[in-house]
C-alpha cells in the first residue's frame, strides 16, 4: 500500500501500482485466499500510522482474516486499527526501535493478534535484520542478527512471525528455504514465509522443506501468473492440506 | 433505533475487534448493537459473546457490569465466539479464571509441539459429532478459522470437534447456549452460514 493503492516492488525497490485495494481484496477473497496482509509501506518512513479509513473499507468486504502493518508505534495505534476491523496487526520497524512495544501489545490484545514482520537480508555477516525498508533511501541494517531477533520477539509475546527474505523478494526464484528452515528451528509460533514465490513448485517446497505454517506471495498473484484456485489444487494433489 | 429493530446484541466484552463481527452481521442483513448494559442484553432476541484477550480480563470486565450473573440466566440463543465460547465453561487455566459455569468442564492451555505451534492460528477442519441447527448446511470436514492458545476438552456438550494434536471442542451446545472456538466472522462463506444459522434460531426456546 502506498498513497491509497496497492503497489509491489522488486527487492523492496521500484514499486509499481498493482491495483485498487478493494478490488484486489474482493478478488482474492473470491479466489480463496486464506488470509490477506496489507503493508502501508511508507507509514514508518513518513512517521505516521496506518490510514484507518481503508482498513474499515476492507473490513466491510472481507470474510477472511486480514493483517495490517504500517507505522503502528503504540497500543493506541494498534487499538484503532483493530477497532476498524483488522484481525491482526503487524509491527516491524517500530518494534526494532522500541522492542518492549511487542510486550505491551501482547499484554493488551493477546499474542494471537500480534504479528512481527522481519525484513531479513543475506549479507557476508549472515542473516541481518533491516529497518525502514519501505523507503529505499532510508532502509538500513538494524544492528541485529535475524535468528537472535526471532528468539527475542517470540519471548516478548509475538504470536506470529512473517519472515521477508529480502534477497528473494519480488524476483520469483523461490523462497529462501535455508533461511526459513533456520528460523523455523528457533521459533515455536506460526511462521509465514515471504519473498520469492514464482512458481507453484516454490510453494510446495517451502511447506515441505522449510516447515512453514503459511506462505505469503504478492507479485505472482497481483500479475495473475498464479491463480489461487490452481495453486490450491496443485498443493492438494501433492498431499499438502489446503482449504478448498 | 427501537429495541424491536435489533436482531442481536453483541456483548461489549472489551475486545478491540468487535468491528469484524459487526461487519459480518451487516453483510447478512442483521441489525446488531454493541452493549454492556445488562437490561439491553436481557431483552435482546439473541446475544453474541465475542472475546479477545485473556479469560481473566474478560471475566473481570463482565463482573464490573454484573453481566457475570446475568449471562447464565438468559433464555434466548447465546453464541460465544472464541474466548466467548471459553467463558461459557466453569473455569479457565488462563489466569486461573472462574468463568460463567454454563458448561461443566475446564478450559486448558494448548501444548506446543513440533508442527503444532501455539497459538493455533489458521484454518482447521471441523467435524460434526452431533446434529445441531448451528451447523445446518455445513459439511463435516469444512475448514474454519481458529486463533487460540487455550481450548475446551471434548465433553458430552461438544457438538463438533477439531484435531490439533488432540481432539478439541470446536462447537459446544448446552440448552440455549452455543459456542464456537473458531471465528465464524472470519471463516469465509461457511462461517457466514453458521452466523446465519444462529440468527435463525428461535428467539425464545
Amino acid at each position: 500500500m502506498r498513497d491509497g493503492v496497492v503497489v509491489k516492488g522488486v527487492r523492496f525497490r521500484g514499486h509499481t501500482v498493482a491495483g485498487d485495494i478493494l478490488e484486489l481484496a474482493t478478488r482474492y477473497r473470491d479466489e480463496g485466499a486464506d488470509e490477506l496482509v496489507f503493508y502501508d509501506i511508507t507509514a514508518s518512513p513518513e512517521g505516521r500510522s496506518v490510514d484507518r479509513e481503508w482498513v474499515r473499507r476492507v473490513a466491510g468486504v472481507l470474510d477472511i482474516p486480514f493483517c495490517v502493518a504500517g507505522g503502528i508505534r503504540s497500543v493506541a495505534d494498534a487499538e484503532a486499527v483493530l477497532a476498524a476491523g483488522a484481525e491482526k496487526i503487524s509491527v516491524n520497524s517500530p518494534a526494532l526501535a522500541d522492542p518492549p512495544l511487542i510486550d505491551r501489545l501482547a499484554a493488551r490484545f493477546g499474542s494471537q493478534c500480534i504479528v512481527v514482520g522481519i525484513d531479513s537480508e543475506t549479507t557476508p555477516a549472515g542473516w541481518r535484520v533491516h529497518a525502514l525498508t519501505g523507503d529505499p533511501g532510508r532502509a538500513h541494517d538494524a544492528g541485529r542478527d535475524t535468528l537472535d531477533w526471532v528468539r527475542e520477539v517470540e519471548r516478548r509475546g509475538a504470536g506470529e512471525i512473517v519472515l521477508n527474505c529480502m534477497a528473494s523478494d519480488g524476483v520469483r526464484r523461490g523462497y529462501d528455504l535455508a533461511q526459513l528452515a533456520a528460523v523455523r528451528a528457533v521459533c515455536t509460533v506460526p511462521l509465514v514465509a515471504s519473498g520469492g514465490a514464482g512458481a507453484i513448485a516454490h510453494f510446495e517446497a517451502v511447506f515441505r522443506e522449510a516447515g512453514v505454517d503459511a506462505a505469503l506471495a504478492a507479485s505472482v498473484f497481483h500479475s495473475g501468473d498464479i491463480a489461487i484456485p490452481a495453486l490450491k489444487a496443485a498443493l492438494a494433489a501433492a498431499g499438502i492440506e489446503v482449504r478448498r | 433505533m427501537t429495541r424491536a429493530a435489533i436482531d442481536v446484541v453483541i456483548v461489549d466484552s472489551g475486545g478491540a475487534n468487535l468491528a469484524s463481527l459487526a461487519f459480518a452481521l451487516d453483510r447478512l442483513g442483521a441489525r446488531s448493537q454493541v452493549s454492556a448494559d445488562p437490561e439491553a442484553i436481557r431483552r435482546a432476541p439473541r446475544v453474541l459473546l465475542p472475546g479477545v484477550g485473556s479469560a481473566g480480563d474478560a471475566m473481570a470486565r463482565l463482573q464490573r457490569t454484573g453481566l457475570d450473573d446475568v449471562l447464565p440466566t438468559l433464555s434466548q440463543p447465546v453464541l460465544g465466539i472464541c474466548l466467548g465460547m471459553q467463558l461459557l465453561y466453569e473455569h479457565s487455566e488462563e489466569g486461573g479464571a472462574r468463568c460463567l459455569g454454563i458448561v461443566p468442564a475446564a478450559v486448558q492451555r494448548l501444548a506446543a509441539s513440533p508442527g503444532r505451534p501455539v497459538p493455533h492460528m489458521g484454518w482447521n477442519r471441523v467435524r460434526a459429532r452431533q446434529d445441531h441447527p448451528l451447523l445446518a448446511g455445513i459439511e463435516s470436514g469444512t475448514h474454519l478459522y481458529f486463533v487460540h492458545s487455550y481450548a475446551a476438552p471434548v465433553t458430552a456438550e461438544s457438538v463438533a470437534l477439531t484435531d490439533y494434536g488432540d481432539d478439541l471442542t470446536a462447537v459446544v451446545a448446552r440448552d440455549n447456549f452455543v459456542g464456537t472456538q473458531f471465528h465464524p466472522e472470519r471463516s469465509g462463506s461457511a462461517g457466514a452460514r453458521i452466523l446465519q444459522n444462529f440468527l435463525r434460531l428461535a428467539p425464545c426456546s
